[in-house]
């Protein structure tokens, strides 16, 4: 089976009165594929920074292959972490940036890098400063594909690429992950586009976890059931209810809670049409700020009334 | 196609499945690697591998080490057995029920059914199965 690279626990991270992280506990396991997900300002990208050492935490504990990342350069030389807005020095090229982390990974695959900026069509001569935020995007990409570092970090790393780019990003970490398995851990807003590939889902939500789990374990747990007001409520009965929507005597309600095929015909035969919800559905409900209280809203009354 | 609502190793599973069931895969043939279903369906590799183990626990596939996956002699009357079994389950039953919600009868039904199979049968050129 697979081993931890990155484990935490009760991880906290407080700038002044605000918590960036709060009591994040975490393990990842090697070579895997995990989508780091959840709003701006969830604390996607203070994680990730701590994890590479270019942050600190306030409390907790964080080990990367064993050890604290910071100032541990055996540590440090097999992790990749590629940021939304990487800066680089003042006139620096693509050629210089590629150069620069050809020294510093040892994994660096520099055929796969000539490969890749053909596939990007990205001028190797030109300053980064002068390139569209696309091309910028672009060198990012290759870099954390191409150092295959045992945990490679994505953090937002499309910004700028049109769809026909992205889609060749997306093609060529698969095709690299199953070639060269490791850890990486993308982290997106495009959630549909990336739903797909992911074996493992972690969601988080003002600096929680609100969500971590396989992502075949998530695909199915949460459905929407349309149709008659009172019919829906009576189907639903005491199930975890995620979403409600109503539009005159219709409602259309999202329950957290898999349905067997059994009761799935049972909600036809009532006459409601049962809609799958989608990876990127379940976490804009799950992190939404006006996600109703478990308890709260309870159809139970309403039930009284159908019967 | 790939689709949101059920676990992907699932779908892929079934995928091979009907493969098998419609002969595009016969016995003895080897299976697309994990990689080649990973590419083609853009999904992660590890999901796919979920879904051949689960055929080559239900004997429907087969391991040659080192080399790949394989269809079973016995596969293909495998799954033809459980679809059948399932067939009453899984067609006529919902079937039935908006049959009767539309105030259809089992009898009209029936012979709906009769004359439907006489179209199909007329319309691939006489060819029928029974």
């Amino acid at each position: 089976m697979t081993a931890p690279v990155v484990e935490i626990s009760n991880l906290m991270k407080r700038y002044r009165d605000t918590s960036a992280l709060d009591d994040v506990s975490l393990t990842l396991q090697e070579n895997t594929l995990y989508g780091l997900l959840g709003r701006n300002g969830a604390g996607k990208t203070t994680l990730m920074s701590i994890l590479t050492a270019q942050n600190f935490e306030t409390s907790g504990t964080v080990r990367v292959f064993g050890k604290h990342p910071y100032e541990n350069a055996s540590v440090l030389s097999r992790m990749c972490f590629i940021r939304e807005s990487q800066k680089y020095p003042d006139g620096f090229r693509p050629r210089h940036a590629f150069q620069a982390a050809a020294m510093f990974f040892p994994n660096w695959d520099q055929q796969l890098c000539d490969q890749l900026i053909h596939d990007f069509e990205l001028p190797q001569d030109r300053t980064i400063k002068k390139l569209s935020r696309g091309q910028t995007s672009a060198v990012g990409v290759i870099i954390g594909l191409a150092s295959r570092a045992e945990i490679t970090f994505f953090d937002e790393p499309y910004l700028g690429l049109d769809a026909v780019a992205r889609q060749i990003f997306y093609d060529r970490l698969l095709a690299e992950y199953s070639e060269f398995p490791r850890t990486i851990v993308l982290s997106s807003h495009l959630i549909d586009e990336v739903a797909n590939l992911l074996e493992h889902v972690i969601v988080l939500d003002h600096g929680r976890v609100v969500m971590d789990a396989d992502a075949d374990e998530i695909r199915g747990t949460a459905f929407t059931l349309i149709g008659p007001g009172a019919l829906v409520e009576e189907f639903i009965g005491g199930r975890e209810v995620i979403h409600r929507e109503t539009i005159g005597s219709f409602a259309s309600v999202t329950v957290e809670c898999p349905l067997s095929d059994l009761e799935r015909r049972e909600a036809t035969e009532l006459g409601l049409d049962v809609a799958p919800v989608s990876l990127q559905q379940l976490v804009v409900r799950r992190t939404a700020p006006d996600r109703p209280g478990r308890q709260g809203d309870s159809p139970a009354d309403r039930m009284e009334v159908v019967r | 196609m790939i689709e949101g609502d059920r676990p992907i190793f699932l779908q892929i599973a079934e995928m091979i499945e009907n493969d098998i069931v419609e002969g595009h895969l016969a016995a003895d043939a080897q299976v697309p690697s994990t990689n080649e279903f990973a590419a083609h369906h853009r999904i992660n590799p590890a999901t796919a591998a979920k879904g051949i183990n689960l055929l080559v626990d239900e004997g429907i596939l087969y391991k040659k080490r080192g080399i790949g996956m394989f269809v079973a002699a016995t596969a293909r009357d495998a799954l033809l057995a459980k679809r059948k079994a399932r067939f009453v389950e899984t067609y006529l039953e919902p079937m039935l029920a908006e049959a009767r919600k539309l105030g259809i009868s089992p009898a009209e039904v029936t012979a709906m059914i009769t004359r439907a199979d006489g179209a199909i049968a007329g319309r691939s050129g006489g060819r029928m199965e029974s």
